[in-house]
């Protein structure tokens, strides 16, 4: 009964062109493994790979245990579908094969369980994990945190040091070993602030606060950049992390407040203008509470009271 | 008069549009040309624009997804290109400005108009045969939905002649869409498409939930209906319930756009994370109203070319209605890095990951399906092992990307790339595509040339491989998505890989083209006078193939699941028929009249032509009160004519 069609002589219907490529998934396997190592390990580490924070290295691990966990069940069912799929081909006369078996409470129940308990383990994970590295919560240090404030430009990024009373673009310098306390917001569209190296990215928003705590274990230039698409500009909208021991952090501040020109609302104005792949940059001084009136500014947009100063990217044409 | 439009419109300064454009021009004037002087358009005309045939709709819904994916893919190489191209010192070919609109209109254009278009194509085609029916539950309003469809997909083909398509991604989010950011009409030709292409899907979705609940062979109770039924039932309520979500969504973006409304704007009380909230809560959902039905497919795959039945079909059956439901409840995964607390991520996160229980219920299902069963190697079945490996690896990026502190450092990198096109090219394309592979015999009445369609297969899948599996590294790496230029040139290698890998897909594509042409040409010599090619076990494989516009003269009596299996087990000749009169709808030209003025409407709302754009709603109202009050919208086949139809189908059809 099972065959009765395949009796028919009509050829290029049959099953026996196909069978046997059961042989070649094993052989392609082996070969993307192979391909998949020889791709990671060509790679320098960096990024996500190559944490240089408490925050990111958390991240890695709770990666790598995670894959693992899944692997646990994934390596067995991949090698489950090739060796059924290998064994039962219709052309082996070895199998032993059943008519119709539907349905078989005991089996269902075991096979239901099996990413049930997979879930349940991973549920406790996400649930200690989500809060223990909240990116709004501190990170506990006997150091008082260095408070930076992050804003979004098209397309560059400012940061503003208040306690300093010093202002950056598109270069971070924080001290090692210290806790930084991210404020976030964004002067123009959406954008992500984040360094993989160092740990959690954050939206941007305008009109809006968002929060962020970071800390740099070793001193070096670690790669940042606009996480989401902000438009022309945004491919270029990177920057360079520098953590150095905290003695050249002093230094280094006492260096920007001697050299260059202030951030004041003019130059703030004409630095908010669109611009692309900006150079670093720093500022003497910055207007007091001047992250506060960006996020004014933004709510209350072009047409708005204290929007004189303040020019929005692309010119309305409405129609 | 013409609003915005002006010839500034047409990009006359740029080289590639333009070539491109003469290209398709070229291609559509010789197939105009050849329809022409062969005198192909009263047959056009007469059996598939103005059909309301389930079937024909179903075949025109999946030739607009194939062609789409040619467009589609093209984006995807130009993308690629590009990335392997401007690193470092080097700028590429692509400006920002055209660049971003080729990922844009790449997104767009994959999910509304290739993989829906697909989905809907199979369900539309296979789900009444399935259910022994003579056709859905509102043929008429069946072929308004298509040709909506088809409209949308021509005004973003629009875009690349006349103005520019939006460079604000396939999510449109704000602000960067609003006006202040996007002045021009790119996000406008985003919207309009999508709302109208939006309503036919949202049709669809009544007329598919109607059919499935109402419309069902005597006998055929919801517990014996075939998995893939279920999972079309599941996937069109998920239809009826999110797509009003980003009708709306996108209305309140185009009162902001258009009338200088504030919903999402940074200034005077928008919200942008509204958006971003609304779009998620209908975008996870369509997720799985995209692989639904392919989990449908594969398990009709499954069993067919296993010999036996699905392996716990209850167990299929739950998990597909606790995905539906479960589907709802996870969208702000899409934004953990919103700035949300730690227990709405968390709680978020863990709704995330259940969906991997009845996901991984099926997965075992689909496995022990395979056990024990006399598996033949047809293209399909190597689209579903492909699948089931590629599936299980992107379904455990997935869980990775649930995990809010992994998510955190993930999130829009190229590993997220690489993650959802893992599970929807492994798992929505490889279902289309056997899909197409295993009901293409019932559709056209002959079989699939195998040897062109296994090559099309390893294609895929080694192209997949080679294309994606470098995004994760990258990613890890620190690659976030949408680079118009690459900074760091230790990038390049796994970049040219990525690069080769979209090659190798694209000769999947031409395996695929190869295997229609080969089959058309040798359509004789793969005539399938069964009607039954795979020793199928559902009701579709009952009838013949191609089957007649009614599809069963009688509707067949159905007393267990697998119900022509059931037949054949027993081993049940066909008695002489008893036939009764039948009503069948009458071809309508009304889908393809509303949507002709759809397209103009669409098009002068996005340039602003208000004198169009009132004539074009006025005529499509007409046309729908026209309809509605004609009469003659169904005939009769009487038992009489039934019997001398049958009479001469089975002479010529079925050998006795």
């Amino acid at each position: 009964m099972h065959d009765w069609r395949y009796a028919t002589p009509d050829a290029s219907l049959g099953p026996a062109p196909g069978v046997g490529q059961g042989f070649r998934h094993l052989g392609l396997l082996r070969w993307l493994v192979g391909c998949a190592a020889l791709a990671v390990a060509s790679c320098a580490q960096q990024g996500v790979l190559d944490p240089q924070g408490p925050i990111a290295s958390a991240q890695l691990l709770l990666l790598l245990n995670s894959t693992a966990i899944m692997l646990v069940v994934v390596i067995p069912v991949i090698l489950a579908t090739l060796g059924f799929a290998w064994w039962y081909r219709a052309s082996n006369a070895q199998a032993s094969r059943s008519a119709d078996e539907g349905y078989e409470g005991r089996t269902e129940f075991v096979l239901w369980s099996i990413p049930t308990l997979i879930v349940i383990l991973l549920g406790g994970v996400i649930w200690i994990s989500s809060h223990k590295l909240d990116p709004r919560a501190p990170i506990p240090a006997n150091v008082n945190p260095l408070r930076v404030e992050v804003v979004a430009l098209d397309w560059k990024w400012l940061f503003i040091y208040p306690d300093q009373g010093i202002a950056t673009v598109n270069q971070l310098v924080i001290p090692t070993a210290t806790p930084v306390s991210f404020r976030l917001t964004s002067a123009t569209v959406m954008n992500s602030f984040f360094v993989p190296q160092l740990g959690s990215q954050i939206y941007t928003m305008g009109g809006m606060t968002t929060h962020l705590n970071l800390l740099a274990d070793a001193p070096g230039e670690y790669p940042g950049f606009s996480a989401m698409f902000s438009g022309d500009g945004f491919a270029e909208m990177r920057f360079i992390a520098k953590a150095v021991p905290a003695g050249d952090f002093d230094s280094w501040v006492g260096q920007v407040r001697g050299s260059g020109s202030g951030l004041d609302l003019p130059a703030y104005a004409e630095l908010a203008r669109p611009s692309i792949a900006v150079p670093p940059k720093t500022y003497r001084s910055v207007e007091p509470k001047l992250f506060d009136r960006i996020i004014e500014q933004t709510l209350s947009g072009p047409r708005g009271p204290t929007s004189a100063a303040w020019c929005p990217p692309a010119q309305q044409t409405g129609g | 008069m013409l609003g915005r439009l002006s010839w500034a419109a047409i990009p006359l300064d740029q080289p590639l549009p333009l070539y491109a454009m003469g290209v398709v021009g070229i291609v559509i004037l010789i197939v105009l040309g050849i329809v022409t002087v062969k005198g192909w358009w009263p047959y056009l005309w007469r059996e598939w624009i103005t059909s309301v045939d389930h079937k024909r709709i179903g075949v025109m819904y999946v030739i607009l997804g194939l062609v789409m994916l040619l467009r589609g893919y093209s984006d995807a190489i130009m993308m690629r290109s590009q990335q392997a191209i401007a690193i470092g010192d080097a700028q590429g070919y692509l400006p920002p400005d055209h660049y971003d609109q080729i990922f844009s209109a790449h997104g767009t254009i994959m999910i509304f108009f290739v993989a829906m278009p697909l989905v809907i194509g199979l369900m539309n085609f296979v789900v009444p045969l399935q259910l022994g029916v003579h056709d859905v539950a509102f043929p008429t309003l069946n072929s308004v939905s298509f040709w909506l469809t088809a409209t949308g997909a021509l005004l973003v083909n629009v875009s690349l002649v006349i103005g520019s398509f939006s460079r604000a991604t396939w999510w449109g989010y704000p602000p960067l869409s609003e006006l202040t950011f996007s002045p021009d009409e790119g996000v406008d030709y985003y919207l309009w498409p999508l709302q109208i292409s939006g309503i036919g899907t949202l049709l669809t979705g009544v007329n598919f939930v109607t059919t499935i609940l109402k419309l069902r062979a005597p006998g055929m109770i919801y517990f014996r209906m075939p998995v893939f039924c279920w999972t079309a039932l599941a996937a069109n309520m998920l239809i009826v319930a999110a797509f009003p979500v980003l009708t709306a969504t996108f209305a309140m973006l185009l009162l902001d756009r258009y009338l200088g409304m504030h919903f999402f704007t940074n200034d005077a009380g928008g919200n942008q994370m509204m958006y971003a909230n609304l779009f998620w809560a209908w975008g996870h959902p369509e997720v799985y109203i995209l692989v639904l039905p392919a989990f449908g497919v594969f398990s009709e795959v499954a069993a067919t070319f296993s010999g036996k039945g699905l392996f716990s079909y209850r167990s299929m059956v739950l998990a597909t209605l606790g995905i539906c439901i479960l589907a709802f409840m996870v969208w702000l995964h899409h934004f953990f890095t919103m700035g949300a607390g730690a227990d709405v991520n968390a709680v978020f996160g863990i709704m995330s990951s259940i969906i991997a229980v009845p996901t991984g219920a099926k997965i075992f299902n689909w496995l022990f399906t395979l056990f024990r069963g006399r598996i033949v190697f047809t293209t399909p079945i190597l689209f579903l092992i492909g699948f089931m490996i590629t599936f299980v690896l992107g379904g455990l990026t997935g869980v990775l990307l649930a995990v809010p502190p992994v998510d955190f450092v993930l999130h829009n990198s190229a590993f997220l790339v690489a993650h959802f096109h893992h599970v929807i090219i492994g798992g929505v394309v490889f279902g289309a595509l056997a899909g197409i592979n295993y009901w293409f015999p019932k559709a056209f009445g002959f079989t699939l040339d195998e040897r062109w369609g296994k090559a099309s297969f390893w294609c895929w899948l080694i192209g997949f491989y080679l294309a994606f599996m470098p995004l994760y590294v990258l990613g890890l790496m620190g690659m976030t998505r949408r680079m118009q230029h690459i900074p760091d040139p230790s990038w390049r290698p796994l970049l040219l890989v990525a690069e080769l890998g979209a090659i190798v897909v694209f000769l999947g594509i031409l395996c695929q083209i190869a295997q229609l042409y080969v089959s058309i040409r040798t359509r004789e010599q793969r005539r399938d006078l069964t009607g039954d090619p795979w020793n199928g076990r559902t009701l579709e494989w009952s009838t013949s193939s191609p089957p007649p516009a009614y599809n069963f003269a009688v509707l067949p009596r159905v007393e267990t699941i697998d119900a022509f299996w059931e037949v054949k087990r027993k081993g049940l000749t066909p008695v002489e028929e008893v036939y009764e009169t039948i009503e069948m709808p009458r071809n309508s030209p009304i889908g393809f009249v509303i949507a002709f003025f759809a397209t103009f409407t669409g098009f002068a709302l996005i340039w602003h032509i208000w004198w169009i754009v009132i004539l074009g709603l006025l005529a499509a109202a007409v046309t729908v009160l026209v309809f509605g009050w004609s009469e003659n919208r169904q005939h009769e086949i009487s038992a009489n004519e039934m019997a001398q139809l049958e009479r001469a189908r089975l002479g010529l059809g079925r050998p006795a």
